[in-house]
């Protein structure tokens, strides 16, 4: 068995044992199981990493074999520098969301670890698949573990946010299995993406299956105009289940654009780009505006989501070498960043069960060593230099002026939104004076919370002050990507 | 091989006959309430028949006997063993359920439910339309005396009443388009019919009337719209063991006759009869997701979900000849194949779950029934989701590969008006979804309104987790058994 089988299906494995034999009664080893089985998720990922080749842009450690002969789909797996921290940034998520759910959860543990634990696994199937229809029902099956999280142990309104999320998502991806379908037949019966990759296709089956697949990644990112489920799933979501929604979920669809719309339809995705860049500068301008009004503290960082995404998909549709790149940078350090921000306000709302900005005030004189974590979050969700926020951003802005200056100003200004409505939240929640008596009665944090938000804090950090491991393992794989979209289709 | 009495090919079929009528016989002297002996020699029979099945199946090859009215091929011969593994495990399913609704007075499940079995391997393997319709009518007219066996229910009976009279109506079609087509052909041997059609010199208008009325009778038997109507009065009123009964393996059969008339018999006709399919297929997905979301009876709604999915198996039928060019035939039947078996499994399992949660006196068929499951027996609410999510289409379980193959048959005929069907059928599995969910929010996501505890005997818990696995499984590993329907496809086509 391959590294990446390894690590898709050994957290699918410990998953699928904590449904069958976990009980609440032994929440205790469940926990410990659960824990035991991501860390070692996470580390059979590390490997890949440390053996990866920077100077070849084909795909490594491949795993191929037939799966469905009929349809001639194979189990193909394999990484490049597209998607190679994908994989292990989902496993490390994966660690942080499994400590955060440590006595948070207490009604059905073994479901609700068991469910994250699939999810994972899943999620790296989807970064690691080289085969569509691999591909599809990795991205397919992710939706039924976090349709029961969110219907499980969400908030008031679960079941609208649950089923809102799941049809939404679902219809987007139902056209682009017409267009996987298409293009197998196209082929000649494939399902091989690298083949897809140069076929010959022309103007208008290039547009049709463009935004084919733009309906499935542009809900999935979640771009304006579609981008309405996400506040509504984010609000109701459990705090893990917010974190791995924006940490990797929306990443998957950002993925597709590069694996997929790019090089399976570059005609049409260089014809349509000016749409993708206006919707992008729409999501980073008037997203963060919206973000700036917002009550609710979840609900403003799903906003500071979608604008962040913004931000990549610009990236990626400016085609140059340093947008693309920063697109991907960004995204890893979004995951992070999001993460953290989601899980900052877990850690408020397990106390307070509340997520009202209006209900706190004052937090920083009874959370001392949280409020730090809190305001170096915050900064580094404003983007600010030395923090992961920082590198993607700047590489975006810097290949958008490239482009053309006055999309990269736009850009640009977007920034100080971002800072305006994150560290106005701030404001409004840790300084000041002590606000009422739910805040004078806050605990600080304990070890489990320090220990979850150090780790994020630590990656942050590294990514933020020396970003070259992550633009190194890109470098090579988004060159060929931008040559291979360069060439025309048409013939 | 042909013209000779080739008894092997029949075996099976006499065994059954055989047994059915010994059992029924034996069953006289049984006294126990559970009729636990009449229930384990009708599984044995069963067993030795699906064995045998398989080795035929297996073994390949095709044989047509006893002077060509019969034909033994692998698409009959697997279709044959996954209907008798079906009935099985229905009767695995059914018999606490019966027993404890005083069904079991007699041992008439067991006796109806063989003789049903052997209607259905009459009609998979008849190669004549006299035998099939014989075949027909045994199938059906079990069924109309299983559905009416709980005889002091007034639902059931009302229930097998309409089923009788529109069942009797469907009938009349069916052999009034046979006696058309035989009126204009002059035989009733499938393969001879094919020949006359082929050879162009019948006249087309009398065939293509017959034609009409022989796809009215089979949208009947399959219970598509518009000739829908007694489905779910039929599924909610019957009993829930014969519902599964009459849900399940029937429509294995269902599949095969449209097979052995519509493609073996008058393929030279498919641009008529495919365009009726489009039809019937169009308004199926239609009224019956539509339908479905308003129900909050499950057996109600599982009922309209049938309707919405043999739409789909409709789908698949309809797309085998492209501008009379074959081409695609073996591809198109093929993957209708695939979706019919994985669908009887799945309900299989969905049906094993309300049998279950059925006590004495409480039915447990309402949505609402289903509150928090998840909570009283995590098991049984993964099973009854797997299904769930298996119907709408999910991924990795069976029913998405069903659905993957159909639209993939679509698509590859490269036809624009199949592309658009294809984006039809996956916007209305959207909101098929939306349904199945449902249940699965209430089983889940709702608190139990009861704290009972369920229990099941040994043999329906063990069937049962095999039975949901199997959805999971085949969902990981479709490829397999999308290949054996090709090749049996295949061989059915090139013979």
């Amino acid at each position: 068995m391959g590294l990446l089988s390894l690590a898709i299906w050994m957290p699918i494995a410990f998953g699928v044992l904590l449904l069958a034999l976990g009980r609440d009664e032994q929440a205790r080893m469940v926990r410990w199981v659960a824990l035991i089985g991501a860390l070692a998720s996470f580390l059979v990922t590390l490997p890949l990493y440390t053996g990866f080749k920077l100077d070849t842009a084909a795909m490594q450690f491949v795993e191929k074999m037939p799966w469905m002969e009929r349809f001639n789909v194979h189990y193909h797996l394999g990484v490049d520098g597209i998607s190679l921290w994908f994989v292990l940034l989902t496993a490390f998520i994966n660690v942080v969301v499994v400590i955060a759910g440590w006595e948070v959860i207490t009604r059905r543990v073994n479901q609700y670890m068991g469910a994250f634990l699939i999810l994972s696994g899943l999620m790296i199937g989807v970064f690691a698949a080289l085969d569509g229809m691999l591909f599809y029902v990795f991205f397919e099956a992710t939706l039924i573990p976090m349709y029961l999280i969110i219907g499980i142990w969400g908030g008031p309104n679960k079941i609208y946010a649950a089923f809102k999320f799941f049809l939404y998502t679902l219809l987007g991806s139902l056209l682009t299995l017409i267009a996987l379908i298409f293009l197998y037949t196209k082929s000649g019966g494939s399902f091989d993406i690298a083949t897809w990759h140069t076929l010959p296709l022309d103007r208008t089956t290039q547009t049709l299956l463009f935004f084919a697949f733009f309906a499935a990644f542009a809900v999935k990112v979640p771009m304006w105009p579609v981008h309405t489920w996400l506040p509504d799933v984010h609000v109701e979501a459990p705090t893990g289940g917010s974190a791995v929604l924006a940490a990797i979920m929306l990443k998957l669809g950002a993925y597709g654009f590069l694996r997929f719309s790019l090089p399976i339809a570059p005609d049409a995705a260089h014809e349509w780009a000016w749409l993708l860049i206006a919707l992008s500068l729409i999501a980073v301008i008037y997203v963060g505006l919206v973000a700036m009004v917002q009550q609710d503290m979840k609900k403003l960082v799903a906003y500071s989501s979608v604008a962040h995404m913004g931000f990549v998909t610009l990236g990626f549709f400016i085609f140059n070498d340093i947008g693309v790149a920063g697109g991907l940078v960004q995204m890893i350090a979004h995951g992070f960043v999001s993460a953290a921000m989601f899980l900052s306000i877990g850690v408020l709302y397990d106390r307070v069960h509340s997520r009202e900005i209006a209900s706190y005030g004052g937090v920083v004189n009874t959370m001392p060593k949280f409020a730090a974590f809190a305001l170096f979050f915050a900064m580094a969700n404003c983007g600010l230099p030395g923090t992961a926020g920082f590198v993607g951003e700047w590489m975006v802005i810097l290949g958008a002026v490239k482009y053309n200056f006055w999309i990269g100003l736009a850009a640009a200004t977007a920034l100080i939104f971002g800072a305006a409505y994150t560290l106005w939240m701030f404001k409004r929640v840790y300084l000041g004076p002590v606000a009422n008596d739910d805040v004078k009665a806050l605990l600080d944090i304990n070890g489990r919370e320090f220990l979850m938000l150090a780790l994020l804090a630590i990656a942050v950090l590294v990514m933020g002050v020396y970003p070259k491991p992550f633009t190194d393992v890109m470098d090579t794989s988004v060159a060929a990507l931008l040559k291979h979209v360069a060439l025309s289709k048409l013939n | 091989m042909t013209d000779k009495l080739s008894w092997i090919a029949v075996y099976p079929e006499i065994i059954l006959l055989l047994m059915a009528c010994l059992i029924t016989l034996m069953d006289l002297g049984v006294k126990s309430r559970q009729r636990t002996r009449t229930y384990l020699w009708t599984l044995l029979t069963l067993g030795v028949v699906a064995l045998l099945q398989f080795m035929y199946a297996s073994g390949g090859g095709t044989l047509y006997s006893l002077y060509n009215m019969v034909v033994s091929d692998p698409m009959g011969n697997w279709l044959k063993f996954f209907a008798t593994i079906a009935v099985m495990v229905t009767l695995v399913y059914g018999r606490p359920y019966a027993a404890d609704r005083d069904m079991l007075r007699g041992g008439e499940l067991f006796s109806l439910s063989m003789f049903a079995l052997l209607g259905m391997f009459i009609m998979i393997s008849g190669n004549n339309f006299l035998l099939i319709y014989l075949g027909l009518e045994l199938l059906t007219l079990s069924s109309y005396a299983l559905v009416a066996l709980r005889r002091d229910n007034a639902t059931a009976t009302e229930a097998a009443m309409k089923y009788f009279v529109l069942g009797a109506l469907a009938s009349g079609f069916l052999l009034y388009g046979l006696s058309m087509i035989y009126g204009a052909t002059g035989s009733l041997d499938v393969n001879a019919v094919f020949r006359a059609i082929n050879s162009g010199r019948v006249n087309p208008q009398v065939l293509v009337f017959g034609t009409v009325f022989v796809v009215a009778g089979l949208a009947f038997k399959l219970g598509v719209v518009p000739f829908h109507m007694w489905i779910p009065d039929v599924y909610q009123g019957a009993p829930t063991a014969v519902t599964l009964m009459i849900g399940g393996a029937p429509k294995l059969a269902a599949f095969a006759i449209v097979i052995r008339l519509l493609v073996e018999g008058m393929l030279p006709l498919a641009v008529d009869w495919q365009q009726m399919l489009m039809l019937l297929a169009i308004a199926s997905l239609l009224v019956g997701n539509l339908a479905a979301i308003m129900q909050t009876n499950l057996k109600r709604m599982l009922a309209f979900s049938t309707i919405s999915q043999m739409g789909f198996v409709l789908l698949g039928l309809m797309s085998g000849v492209i501008n009379g060019n074959v081409y695609s035939a073996a591809n198109a039947y093929s993957s209708a194949m695939f979706y019919v078996v994985t669908y009887v499994l799945t309900t299989l399992a969905s049906f094993g779950v309300i049998l279950l949660l059925a006590r004495e006196g409480f039915e447990s068929e309402e949505i609402a029934d289903f509150a928090g499951l998840n909570q009283r027996s995590p098991l049984y609410a993964a099973i009854m989701a797997i299904c769930l999510f298996s119907l709408a289409g999910i991924p990795p379980l069976v029913g998405f590969y069903a659905k993957l193959s159909v639209l993939q048959a679509l698509v590859a005929s490269g036809q624009t008006l199949h592309i658009g069907l294809a984006v039809f059928a996956v916007i209305m599995s959207l909101i098929g979804a939306f349904y199945y969910l449902r249940v699965v929010k209430v089983m889940y996501f709702d608190e139990p309104i009861t704290a009972t505890t369920v229990a099941a005997p040994f043999d329906v818990r063990a069937v049962l987790s095999v039975n949901g696995l199997l959805v999971l499984v085949l969902g990981l590993v479709p490829g397999g058994l999308m290949t054996l329907c090709a090749h049996a496809i295949q061989q059915m086509l090139g013979t």
